[in-house]
């Protein structure tokens, strides 16, 4: 397994944040998520506009074997999708910090969008051992 | 730890992922699911299928007994080496287990039976078998199995058979075996592709494997056996059918001989009476928009509310299938799946899905 992005956040349910230059953060799912459920052939993303919750599930990502939530990590409104996973789910496999993203979302405002209680690569690191 | 096969050091040495299978530590892949799935159907694989259980039945009332314990007609293998797929019932018809039984000589019969039904199946068939003065002999730790299945499958093993098997092999017709003192090779699978399954001492195991990678047969998991058996429209025990159900409503009316009506066998008289009735009926389910059939989901039929035995993506034809029993048999084309907090359209299809490669089900239409 490759070593952890370490200019990303992470949250415990496996879940990646980048927080971007414009103020928006990009999601995706762990490479240690991605291993553990296997080739990947069926992604449900968010509605773009939908208001999401700390914690709430938001996405699903299905491998052969198995179907598995997808946690939002903070708090905030979802702006964009990533549609190319419609057709190409295993770019969640093949490319889970890059190509396999699953979506944008602007955070709502104030301290307690969640942001700051996430993870960096070293704290996540640790919950993986 | 859970009970390994001769092969558990082999597997690690594959990168395997191992899970409890059963109560056994198996492979579920080697890295991609996927990958090994398409390796099945357009070339070959190997699997190892060492935890299923191996039964010798002997004895010269053997023909007999068979013909008392299994649903299908035993009276059907008049050829050496014929194999014969049958369901085990209990008297009011439930499935004890699904097996297939290779015609080896009048005076005996090979058997293979799942893994995890091994301790009441020997339990069954001993208690069975004694007024028949039949000797009931399974293996224990001594044989290892593996399945190579694919269009390319035979080609490439038969190099690797004993020199005295080579051309016996070469010239087995489908569901027919041959054996030598040691080997044991049938021409039958659970995938829906040609092949070959070999039962071999367990001290050959490991040299038999690795000379089998080496031919190019790349090894496959249990998640692999599990997308292309149920592609093949072929039924899991413990998922489609268990000793709660009848072959009749579990899909396997073709696999009970009801002729001749002179043979009498277990759970005759069970299925006989529940076939007059409007009973349950497993069917094949196609999904018709994007998301992945599961087992357990509900699925609503105009007969009634049913549920889903067994389902997956299929990698061959790149939607997901299904199969579910219904309450009761639907003239109806269509039923809808509860998937999460949705109700999702699906074809009822008949099975199997995929056969030799090919789609049998008209994805256009679907």
């Amino acid at each position: 397994m490759s070593a952890l992005p370490e200019n990303l956040k992470y949250s415990q349910s496996h879940e990646w944040v980048r927080l971007e230059e414009d103020g928006t953060v990009t999601v995706g799912i762990t490479d240690h998520a991605q291993a553990l459920l296997g080739d990947l052939v069926f992604i449900e993303l968010p509605e773009v506009g939908h208001a999401v919750a700390i914690e709430e599930e938001c996405a699903v990502v299905e491998s052969v074997k198995a179907a598995s939530d997808v946690y939002s990590p903070v708090a905030g409104e979802i702006i964009a999708i990533n549609s190319a996973l419609e057709d190409e789910p295993e770019l969640v496999n093949t490319s889970p910090y890059g190509d396999g993203w699953l979506f944008k979302i602007k955070l709502a405002e104030g301290d307690d969008n969640g942001i700051a209680a996430l993870l960096n690569a070293a704290a996540y690191s640790e919950t993986l051992s | 730890m859970g009970k390994r096969t001769p092969l558990y050091a082999k597997h690690l040495q594959a990168q395997a992922k191992i899970v409890d299978f059963g109560g056994w530590d198996m492979p579920l892949h080697y890295g991609s699911q996927l990958q090994e799935h398409h390796q099945v159907r357009r070339d070959a694989g190997v699997f190892d299928v060492s935890h299923m259980t191996v039964i010798d039945l002997v004895g010269e009332r053997v023909k007999e007994f068979l013909s008392y314990l299994l649903a299908n007609d035993i009276g059907r293998l008049t050829q050496r080496g014929k194999a014969l797929y049958s369901c085990m019932l209990k008297a009011d018809g439930g499935i004890i287990d699904d097996l297939i039984v290779y015609y080896q000589k009048e005076t005996q019969y090979r058997m293979v039976v799942n893994a995890s039904t091994r301790e009441k199946d020997l339990a069954w068939i001993i208690q069975q078998a004694k007024p028949f003065g039949v000797h009931v002999c399974f293996e224990e730790g001594d044989v290892a199995m593996l399945a190579v299945q694919g269009p390319k499958a035979r080609e490439k093993v038969l190099p690797l058979l004993p020199a005295d098997l080579q051309q016996e092999a070469a010239n087995l017709k489908p569901f027919f075996a041959c054996w030598n003192q040691d080997i044991f090779v049938g021409r039958t699978g659970y995938t829906g592709e040609d092949g070959f399954e070999i039962i071999l001492p367990v001290a050959q195991v490991e040299a038999f494997w690795d000379a089998i990678l080496a031919a190019g047969i790349a090894p496959a998991g249990l998640g692999a056996r599990d997308t292309l058996r149920l592609e093949a429209g072929m039924s899991l025990y413990g998922s489609d059918m268990d000793e709660s159900l009848s072959p009749l409503e579990s899909g396997l009316t073709w696999t009970v001989a009801f002729k001749p009506e002179s043979r009498d066998f277990i759970g005759r008289a069970a299925l006989e009476a529940q076939a007059k009735t409007n009973h349950a009926v497993l069917v094949g389910l196609v999904l018709k928009e994007k998301g992945v059939l599961r087992g357990h989901q509900a699925v609503y039929a105009d007969t009634g509310e049913g549920m889903i035995t067994s389902g997956t993506f299929s990698p061959t034809l790149g939607v997901a299938i299904a199969m579910a029993r219904l309450p009761a048999a639907t003239a109806a084309e269509e039923v809808s799946v509860g998937i999460r907090d949705k109700r999702l359209p699906a074809k009822i299809v008949k099975l199997p899905f995929v056969r030799h490669g090919k789609a049998c089900i008209d994805l256009d239409a679907v």
